[in-house]
């Protein structure tokens, strides 16, 4: 089938197999490995990428599904963030990447695409949330590496910073 | 130039990660690649009639499928799948083929495999092939494996595999025994874990196009023992084999074997000429996958009415798994010599005895047979504690090894030598960060009124053993190879330094604390080391990364590497300076003659130097370029106390945890923020087996929860946020005085957490519970006092 998807502002025409997940088409046809896949139940998050601005597990949509739509995978958070005038640093970063360098919340990096993607539209939905709510907020992205304390700390100190 | 060790430096490896541009195994494509699908076994145990490959072979994309039989009649491989821990000189050790051939041994073990041209095509194949088995009886528990009703393995005789003793001194324990005022026994269950690093395994074999050479990239721990042993398995040499491990997504022990796939992957590409690949589904690596933990701990101490310790006495009965893997046997005597843990106990006994099952072979998880002493003699330490009748922070204060007071090269009762210690500030500090006062009154309060929220406090001592380690140590244990850790340090033509490590990081952030290193020791800018690693072509030798080794053997030797390019730029200096090498000296990067400070030039310049070679020392070999195998003189012994409280809802049997603090003392740190980040993942680890994860297999050997919906790796609602602090007791067995961090965390969590739910259940007569304390069992516990392994006490 068909689909047309606009990733991270480019748009990719392809015909792909209606079975085909959209997480194995951003990683295997569009070549944006960035995103990356740790469970085969939709439990992990380490795939979560943004469609339309809200989080997606993109191993639970189908590419047909998502025809059409915008999404923004790790590769493009930095310019998103560029273009709404948030990016900081030096590396012109989202403010999340930066946090999750700064405050150590990343080990051997294989969530923290999906955990990165998750923690900036969790605090969409709310910018100052308590602990237990980023706690809550980010129960579908699970890390093996950092026992969460420093993920919460990274989100913490994006969302002080917001408020 | 300001030290660098010791702060703590933004990691070198975290941009790349950060927008995904770094490359995990399953990121990387050859052109003309096959995929493997795995066709596994859905018995336990059963003998394989026959395999109908037809189907299969007919679907698109598909190229071939072999089955077991057919692969050995090819003779791919020279050898089984290799132990190189064979423990005992008469350890049983059945043939692992990387494909069963005749008969599947467990749920899970490949009978055929498909190559396909597509992802998914591979899938679909597998699917198709139909194997016709005849059901055989299964061991499916260790502690059938122990009843030896039914054999595992058809053609042995039992499903013990070895007995291996440490009792130096039986008199003393029987005499310990006998003269007690106070003995206390116990059987403690360590649960099968899964490791599950997020990233799945995960392989390639690319054969060169030229012919002869075959590149390896794996999702691997240990790129250098892949390669040796991918060598010694199918006859192809070592010299035409590059083994790569790219970006690795974790891996804590999970990573370190010599699975099928790799000889699979490697053996087919070599024989098709085209490159062979495979990546593990989650629900797949229940069954392929090695898993942690998996014994059945019989613990005794004997005490004089104080309750100061005079024996323990322990047998462990160890799960094997089906086969033996890389270190499987190995797994249970690294926690032997940790059974009298931090204390001053005179005799130990210990005798372990592996036995095969028909379940998913187990090997190494984080701390490998340490969390599970370290859990046994802390557990049963505050059951002693109860039967004196004195708190659980005073037995271990009147056990102590030196009376909690620093000590430097004591001989345990396990004959091994440990480097140095100081337990009773950790000791002190864990319990005032934890508030222990103000917490026994509150617990008090609550019971007194009989509400319905319990509290319970819980703590653990440890000490573990790491950096391993001492080569003649391992040989003595009858390991396979030594312990030594090789790097290379290069100054380059243009001033910028080339590391080149044979430790292999998967998270832990070598390249920034290799780069520390360098700038203190050379007085550079960390950004002007380039650290190279996991590559067999760019680092030919190495031991690779497990038992918390990187730092305190790798580390080690770039350090020493260092001095040794350090002294020879010192004499080129010299010969600059025209002054004798004894007047020069060396300061934040720079030589100077000593009284002459104008006359300075930085090491870095003399990288030009010594590689344009125009005006070096007569006799003097060109470039600075000095190596390093650094073999451990000691293992280090990380130390320290955790303490956690939890607060159990008696109605429900959930559990909370409300607060942990952990004091830990690994040494000298090179990076604290990487060593907290350590202690953090490794604590919840030992969390996660305390109270989450278990691998549920029924009597039948089929695995119940095999996916992430029913395997409960915690996620961050289920942990709490976390108190550390530290001491620092330098380790004497290396010149850095550093000790390991990675699986500290893992060896204390557990116990200290479980101890928190049996101190908040002894109200209810509850003396033990057995891991993981799922609100079933404790609700169970509270109300029927009867579902753990020594009963209730009601």
């Amino acid at each position: 089938m068909e689909v047309s998807i606009t990733v991270n502002g480019s748009t990719h025409s392809s015909d792909v197999e209606p079975r085909t997940l959209l997480v194995h088409h951003l990683r295997d046809n569009i070549g944006l490995t960035g995103t990356n896949i740790g469970c085969d139940s939709s439990s992990c998050g380490a795939c979560t990428i943004h469609m339309n601005g809200e989080s997606v597990k993109s191993c639970t949509v189908l590419a047909v599904q998502a025809d059409g739509q915008e999404l923004t995978t790790i590769e493009g958070l930095a310019a998103v963030a560029e273009s709404d005038g948030t990016a900081t640093g030096d590396q012109n970063w989202h403010p999340m990447q930066e946090a999750f360098q700064n405050c150590h919340a990343l080990q051997c990096g294989y969530c923290t695409p999906g955990m990165v993607m998750a923690s900036t539209s969790f605090l969409k939905e709310n910018p100052n949330p308590t602990e237990e709510q980023i706690r809550e907020g980010l129960e579908g992205n699970l890390c093996r590496c950092t026992g969460y304390h420093n993920i919460v700390k990274a989100v913490q100190s994006v969302a002080g910073g917001a408020s | 130039m300001t030290a660098v060790m010791g702060t703590k430096m933004l990691r070198k490896e975290d941009p790349a990660l950060l927008v995904g541009e770094n490359k995990f195994i399953d990121d990387i494509h050859a052109p003309g690649e096959l995929w493997m699908g795995m066709i596994r076994s859905t018995m336990a145990h059963a003998k394989i009639n026959s395999i109908d490959t037809s189907e299969a072979e007919a679907m698109p994309g598909v190229v071939a499928v072999y089955t077991g039989e057919q692969l050995a009649e090819m003779g791919l491989w020279l050898a089984p799948l290799p132990c190189a821990w064979p423990v005992t000189e008469d350890i049983v050790n059945p043939p692992h083929n990387p494909v069963a051939v005749g008969e599947a041994k467990h749920v899970g073990d490949i009978v055929a495999v498909v190559l396909c041209n597509d992802r998914y095509g591979a899938a679909d194949a597998a699917e198709k092939v139909v194997v016709d088995y005849d059901p055989l009886p299964a061991v499916g528990s260790l502690e059938a494996a122990v009843a030896n009703t039914a054999m595992a393995h058809s053609d042995l005789e039992t499903n013990k595999a070895f007995h291996w003793p440490l009792v130096p001194d039986p008199e003393g324990t029987e005499k310990a025994f006998a003269e007690a005022a106070h003995t206390v026994k116990a059987k403690f269950i360590q649960q099968r874990m899964i490791p599950s690093p997020m990233e799945p395994r995960g392989c390639m074999a690319i054969p060169s196009p030229a012919g002869g050479d075959i590149t390896f990239y794996s999702a691997t721990q240990v790129p250098h023992i892949l390669k040796v042993m991918i060598a010694a398995t199918t006859g192809i040499p070592e010299s035409k084999i590059r083994v790569i491990a790219p970006s690795v997504g974790g891996g804590f022990g999970g990573k370190l074997n010599v699975d099928p796939d790799a000889i699979l992957s490697v053996t087919l590409a070599n024989h098709l000429g085209v490159p062979v690949r495979w990546t593990e589904t989650r629900t797949e690596a229940a069954g392929s996958s090695h898993q942690g933990r998996g014994q059945i701990q019989h613990m005794e101490v004997a005490a004089d009415e104080n309750g100061k310790i005079s024996s323990v006495r322990v047998h462990i009965d160890a799960d094997m798994g089906a086969y033996m893997m890389l270190i499987t046997p190995g797994v249970p005597l690294l926690g032997s010599f940790l059974y009298t843990g931090v204390y001053d106990i005179p005799n130990l006994a210990f005798t372990c005895d592996g036995h095969f099952t028909n379940l998913t072979p187990t090997d190494a998880y984080r701390g490998a047979g340490r969390p599970e002493a370290s859990y046994a003699i802390e557990r049963i330490m505050d059951m002693l504690a109860a039967e004196v009748g004195i708190t659980p922070e005073e037995i271990r204060a009147r056990n102590y090894i030196n009376g909690g007071e620093a000590f430097e090269n004591h001989e345990a009762a396990s004959t091994l030598v440990f480097d140095s210690g100081h337990y009773r500030p950790a000791h002190d500090r864990a319990l005032e960060m934890v508030k222990i006062d103000e917490l026994r009154a509150e617990q008090a309060r609550r019971r007194d009124a009989g509400e319905a929220k319990q509290l319970g406090i819980g703590m653990c001592s440890y000490v573990e053993i790491c950096g391993l380690a001492p080569s003649r140590a391992l040989g003595g244990l009858n390991y396979g190879a030594g312990g030594w850790e090789h790097a290379t340090v290069r100054m380059l033509p243009t001033g910028k330094i080339e590391v080149v490590s044979g430790s292999t990081p998967h998270g832990q952030g070598h390249e920034t604390a290799w780069s520390m290193i360098i700038a203190d020791k050379m007085g550079v800018d960390p950004n002007d080391v380039e650290v190279l690693h996991s590559d067999t072509a760019k680092s030919p030798l190495g031991l690779d990364t497990y038992g918390s080794r990187s730092l305190a053997v790798g580390g080690v030797a770039i350090a020493m590497a260092a001095d040794k390019v350090i002294e020879k730029a010192k004499l080129i200096a010299a010969h600059q300076f025209e002054a004798a090498p004894e007047d020069v000296q060396f300061e934040a990067g720079a030589f100077s003659v000593a009284g002459t400070p104008s006359k300075s030039v930085h090491i870095q310049e003399l990288g030009f130097a010594a590689f344009a070679a125009h005006d070096l020392p007569d006799g003097m070999e060109p470039n600075l370029q000095e190596q390093v195998s650094f073999d451990p003189p000691n293992f280090a012994f990380p130390f320290g106390t955790h303490a956690c409280v939890v607060e159990i809802d008696t109605e429900t049997g959930g559990v909370e945890l409300i607060d942990y603090v952990a004091v830990d003392d690994c040494g000298h740190q090179v990076n604290p923020m990487i060593v907290e980040g350590q202690l953090h993942g490794g604590i919840v680890q030992g969390v996660a087996q305390a109270l989450f994860e278990e691998a549920v297999y029924d009597e039948d050997g089929n695995i119940n929860n095999p996916s992430f919906m029913d395997y409960l790796v915690p996620s961050a609602m289920e942990v709490p946020s976390m108190q550390l602090d530290y001491t620092v007791t330098p380790s004497t067995s290396n010149p850095l005085g550093v000790k390991g961090a990675g699986e500290a965390g893992t060896i204390g969590s557990a116990a200290a957490v479980m101890n928190a739910v049996c101190d908040a259940l002894s109200p209810y007569g509850v003396k033990d519970m057995d891991m993981p304390a799922t609100p079933k069992r404790i609700w169970e516990a509270i109300h029927s006092n009867a579902n753990n392994s020594n009963g209730g006490a009601a």
